[in-house]
């Protein structure tokens, strides 16, 4: 008599199993049941979290900390629907995640039952690959499948689309191995490529080295520091390549862009040569496409071949894995006379530093300052979007690029805290901060009770300025001070609602209380809130107008009333 | 071939030519790639090949070159497209059917004929008034027989978009 084979649900969770999935963060509904039951008494850690977008962002955040793919469950209908913009954010950040949505039967598709959604309709320009399962006996290749696709190449994330009567069905036992035979990784250059861009580079006065996410996704930070050293070139980094190079290497100018540090910008003003490591050109960073780096010589290396010559037309497309083709790179260059040049950017960073007001009213400029202290530099930091986002940006100097943790292509608000949460959970035993802002925070602070559930010391730093900070910015600079639908009034007190969540406030709205309060909170052993309460009207400087210029930095309030950008958001 | 220049700023007639997995969904994933950008497709083919597990697709798509070699690429990425190609500007086999019905009296039936004759088209159904016309070609040609039976008013014009195939021992 045979024994009873497994079910579908039960082969997907074997299969995650074996794929080293410690945590799934999800939520579960009538077409999920049969999924949730799989995880019954299995080596595997269930996150019940309080929101579908919740528990994709907890995967996405457990994903950039540890490198690892993400994994969310949720149900069918709204349970899918909510996963959209926890997609989106991923995709646009390539981010692996495994996205499993529950499905009505599938005889039932398209006949609009209770809780059934064209989720794999809805979601086929947020993901990198997406399934519907109709054979149970596909689920152990699909489910491999979805793991390479999620973490190989330019990772992203993959959606199965499961129905309930295929979950639920038994599975006769077939092989798992992939069929994928329009799908291929780039690893290597070609040589003559690698040649050109050395030679390139040995010419090269005034070389920029700009690193991206695709360098941290890669793992190239030994790469990048032994390129930049031997070549002597200084290096900027885009919002997600932060701490590749560590922001504190003397050749380091930080974060470059609409935000960026004058003298990364300046820099790019100057460079006749900038070669981008795993960064795709974005419009925060260009600007203005038709007057980006115009003299300069431009490389960029990319494991995606979509994004050479995207939107800035490259003299060198070298499509390939970043590390891979770093190390191809590497023994060919020679030393490179840029001490005129090197001397220029030191002297940049010393005319033109970040700074902030220090009179007045408590300013968030300071608090995160004074928290970058506190921590050393060794804390994982998320964020939300806006100016929060920002000014934590200029001032945590990151070490490691799995230590900052922020939506960047998306820009979704509500997404520091889920990632802090899956953060840490990836990275036990260290200290994980989600800054984040008034109203970013409220769109996801449900998931104060999967934090206060789950234990973990998770720190949440409420830059609360009363206002949707960067839309009231963009009023106040563009729109003649005009405010419209940026007034946070009805905020509730954040120390009492982390009170009723069991989790510990603090409220911070002096400057002398900066570094005391922190320090508490980091000393707190488990999860706290602090509600710095900061300066309502500060607007963040360096900002190069959206689609202006880069020479047409902004580098404190203007006196003048400024034209609309011409540019996006 | 040079591909037909239809605009002012570049935009040009595309010839694309895909092989694709035969799975639900793949038409989708190939449609959207292009009306995210706003591209319009002139006219697009799925048929099976002779591998069951795919399909190939021929897409003829308006665009300047730039924006289309982006969207190759796109396509490219695909992980059911195993390859996309833009065979506009190469020399290959490619072939289009059209069906037309035209008003055609008695009186004008030699006329007609005469026309069709120079096309090489096919009368496929005749009544009183009408006649049908099947006709097979490049595009260009098919476009040439168009404006020749508009003197007769085109009832209906049915086309069924373009395929092609590379020519010789190089595969498509």
């Amino acid at each position: 008599m045979a024994v009873q084979e497994k079910t579908g649900a039960e082969a997907l969770v074997d299969i995650m199993i074996e794929e080293g999935v410690e945590y799934i963060f999800g939520l579960p509904g009538g077409s999920a049941i049969p999924l949730f039951d799989a995880l019954v008494g299995r080596n595997i850690k269930l996150v019940l979290t309080r929101h579908e977008q919740g528990a994709v962002h907890m995967a996405d955040g457990y994903a950039r900390a540890t490198g690892k793919t993400g994994v969310a469950l949720v149900t069918s209908g709204p349970g899918a629907t909510n996963t959209v913009t926890g997609l989106f954010t991923a995709l646009m950040d390539s981010i692996p995640l495994v996205v499993v949505t529950g499905q009505m039967p599938a005889w039932t598709l398209g006949l609009d039952a209770f809780q059934e959604a064209d989720v794999s309709g809805i979601t086929y320009p947020c993901v990198k690959h997406s399934y519907l399962v109709k054979d149970v006996d596909d689920i152990p290749r699909i489910m491999r499948e979805a793991f390479f696709l999620a973490s190989s190449g330019r990772p992203g994330p993959v959606l199965i689309d499961m129905p309930k009567n295929v979950s639920g069905a038994r599975i006769s036992p077939k092989a798992d191995t992939m069929q994928l035979p329009g799908y291929s990784v780039p690893k290597a250059a070609q040589d003559a490529e690698v040649a050109r861009a050395a030679t390139l580079l040995a010419a090269a006065k005034r070389p920029l080295l700009l690193v991206g996410h695709g360098a941290a996704i890669s793992g190239a930070a030994t790469e990048v520091r032994a390129l930049a050293e031997t070549l002597q070139a200084p290096v900027v980094n885009t919002l997600l390549g932060k701490g590749v190079l560590p922001e504190t290497h003397e050749l380091n100018l930080g974060m470059l862009g609409m935000h960026g540090t004058a003298y990364a910008n300046k820099a790019i003003i100057d460079c006749d040569l900038i070669m981008s490591i795993g960064s795709r050109w974005d419009d925060r960073i260009v600007s203005k496409y038709d007057e980006f780096c115009v003299n300069a010589v431009k490389i960029h290396i990319d494991i995606d071949a979509a994004e050479i010559n995207k939107v800035v037309k490259v003299d060198l497309g070298i499509v390939g894995d970043a590390k891979t083709v770093l190390r191809q790179l590497l023994p060919r260059l020679v030393k490179g006379d840029t001490a005129d040049w090197v001397r220029q950017t030191k002297r940049w960073r010393r005319d033109f530093p970040l700074k902030f007001q220090k009179e007045g009213k408590l300013r968030a400029q300071q608090v995160i300052q004074e928290l970058y202290r506190l921590t050393g530099g060794k804390a994982i930091v998320t964020t939300d979007v806006g100016q929060h986002q920002m000014w934590a940006a200029q001032f945590i100097l990151s070490e490691s690029g799995r230590d900052w943790i922020s939506s960047g292509g998306a820009g979704t608000m509500g997404f520091g805290l889920p990632s802090a949460i899956g953060a840490q959970l990836g990275r036990p035993g260290e200290t994980v901060v989600a800054i984040v802002g008034d109203g970013g925070f409220q769109m996801t602070l449900s998931e104060l009770a999967t934090l206060f559930n789950l234990k973990i010391p998770v720190k949440i730093l409420v830059i609360n300025n009363h206002y949707l900070g960067m839309v009231r910015q963009w009023q106040n600079l563009f729109y003649d001070n005009r405010y419209s639908g940026v007034d946070l009034e009805g905020n509730p007190d954040f120390v009492k609602l982390a009170g009723a969540y069991g989790i510990k406030g603090f409220r911070i709205s002096r400057s002398a209380d900066v570094r005391r309060v922190l320090k508490a909170a980091l000393d707190h052993p488990g999860p706290a809130l602090i509600d710095a309460e900061v300066e309502q009207h500060d607007n963040v400087f360096p900002m190069i107008p959206a689609g202006a210029a880069h020479k047409d930095m902004l580098l404190g309030p203007p006196r003048r009333v400024l034209e609309k950008p011409t540019g996006g958001t | 071939m040079p591909a037909e220049i239809t605009g002012g700023n570049g935009a040009a007639r595309h010839s694309i030519s895909l092989y694709v997995a035969n799975k639900p969904g793949v038409l989708i994933r190939i449609a959207l790639v292009f009306s995210r950008r706003g591209y319009n497709i002139d006219s697009l083919v799925v048929s099976e090949t002779e591998d069951p597990g795919f399909s190939r697709m021929n897409i003829v798509a308006t665009g300047d070159r730039a924006t289309l070699e982006q969207i190759i690429k796109q396509l490219n990425k695909l992980v059911d497209v195993i390859h996309a190609r833009d065979y506009s500007y190469e020399d290959v086999i490619q072939k289009e059917l059209a069906l037309f019905k035209i008003d055609c009296a008695p009186e004008r039936r030699a006329e007609a004929l005469q026309v069709m004759e120079a096309f090489k088209a096919k009368t496929i159904d005749l009544s009183e008034r009408t006649l049908a016309v099947e006709v097979t070609g490049s595009s260009e040609k098919l476009d040439a027989l168009e404006t020749m039976l508009r003197s007769f008013h085109i009832r209906e014009m049915v086309r069924t978009g373009k395929v092609l195939m590379a020519r010789g021992e190089a595969a498509t």
